[in-house]
């Protein structure tokens, strides 16, 4: 299994469930606004704790509320695209691709910083910084420095959100390439049906 | 200028110079544990932060003398094991102006780190980050204006400081006489109306342009509507 995940969550006034065991390489999240989804992602990288339940992907217990596991955000290894990039506006692209990279395990990447900056298009962008790039540039950036931190599995909040079509169709056809060439568990969140249907091979639905 | 005015400048340049050095660990220690941290107590903290803004300055000054003058809990403790002795001298002056200023330095220091936006944080720790790493890398130079800032509104305070300067360190030429108790004591003298003049224009000098450089820097770094005052 790559996702086997049971936990109750309350995030402020919102109390809700996630259960749900997939072994589809890329799993879609879905469900209304404002039901979880993010939360749940924050909550598998570590970001937010359950209330109680456990988490275990590709075979390792990053929380088990039975036993005590609750392993910090920086040892779950979690390739984490957010919503909203993220990026660090105080440092170059160059240094924020390069941010997880030089803290992850030796030997452990699973791409060079070269493959990152053709795959995404961004070698011309190593030299700006975040606040001058546009929403796809800042969104192909944060997808290269989550891939760069050698991660265990990829966290994906809505990558497409707000992208102009062609940009969309660029950077499902570079998702589409990741699930199949690296050997990586990706939970997608999206609100797009069409994406979904291309992208996941199971549909779990909050809420 | 006199011998005996650059006396007094330099003597304020570095007791003001010396209490900001001191204070700004301390104070951004303070700003980061206020702006972070949620624990019981933490409003209490916050007012004891802020008493020396709000008591009389000779108060303060009263408090200190209770606390690090020869006899006092600190103090005592401070003299029979290092011999060492803050009252009446330029020390103690520094640690006036230094008390004087914390409040106006963890707020400056406060607000900026609040100003960063905690899920960078977050971002940070997925990528691999500890939480010192993440504050030394993400957090403290987000916050470097804050910091800038509130160094220059520290020095400029501990400039002007004078209420707890004059009760804890007391009022002695060449050892703790800075400018404002320079201009205090110049003003006893009958006839000294120009030497007044002239130390209060250097100490107009000396404040307006710590306190310009310090809304510069905050204007800079968190747009043209932010102010340190």
């Amino acid at each position: 299994m790559y996702f086997e995940i049971a936990i109750d969550m309350a995030v402020d006034d919102h109390a809700f469930t996630l259960d749900f065991s997939s072994d589809a390489k890329l799993t879609a999240l879905v469900g209304p606004s404002g039901i979880g989804k993010t939360s749940s992602l924050n909550a598998i990288a570590g970001l937010l704790r359950p209330r109680s339940g456990r988490i275990v992907v590709d075979g390792q217990v990053l929380f088990d509320s039975a036993s005590g596991v609750d392993l910090r955000p920086e040892k779950r290894r979690a390739g984490y695209v957010f919503q909203d990039a993220r990026l660090f506006p105080h440092r170059r692209v160059a240094a924020n691709l390069a941010y997880g990279e030089r803290l992850a395990p030796a030997g452990a990447g699973i791409v060079t910083r070269d493959e990152v900056a053709r795959l995404l298009e961004i070698s011309h962008l190593l030299d700006r910084l975040p606040a001058t790039l546009s929403g796809g540039e800042a969104r192909r950036v944060a997808i290269g420095r989550a891939l760069l931190c050698a991660p265990r599995f990829l966290l994906l909040d809505e990558p497409l959100a707000s992208l102009d079509e062609d940009r969309a169709e660029t950077l499902l056809t570079l998702m589409e390439r990741l699930r199949d060439e690296l050997s990586l568990p990706m939970l997608l969140v999206s609100h797009s049906s069409a994406e979904v249907d291309r992208l996941a091979g199971q549909v779990v639905t909050l809420g | 200028m006199s011998a005996a005015e650059w006396t007094i400048i330099s003597l304020s340049l570095k007791v003001s110079v010396v209490a900001v050095l001191v204070t700004l660990p301390v104070s951004y220690g303070l700003a980061w544990v206020i702006a972070r941290r949620r624990f019981p107590g933490r409003m209490l903290l916050d007012a004891l932060v802020h008493l020396p803004l709000v008591l009389p300055p000779v108060v303060t000054g009263w408090l200190l003398l209770i606390l690090l003058g020869r006899g006092g809990a600190i103090g005592g403790w401070l003299y029979e094991t290092f011999g060492i002795t803050l009252v009446f001298n330029w020390t103690g002056a520094a640690v006036a102006a230094g008390v004087m200023a914390l409040p106006l330095m963890v707020r400056a220091m406060r607000l900026s780190i609040e100003a960063v936006d905690r899920r960078l944080v977050g971002a940070a720790r997925t990528l691999g980050a500890s939480p010192l790493r993440a504050f030394l890398t993400i957090t403290l130079p987000l916050s470097l204006p804050g910091i800038a800032a509130g160094a220059m509104l520290g020095f400029a305070r501990s400039l002007g400081e004078f209420g707890a300067t004059i009760t804890f360190a007391a009022n002695i030429e060449g050892e703790t006489r800075t400018l404002p108790l320079a201009i205090y004591s110049q003003l006893q003298v009958p006839g000294s109306e120009h030497a007044v003049a002239r130390l209060a224009v250097i100490a107009i000098v000396l404040s307006l342009g710590a306190l310009l450089a310090s809304e510069w820097l905050v204007r800079r770094s968190q747009g043209t509507r932010a102010h340190v005052l």
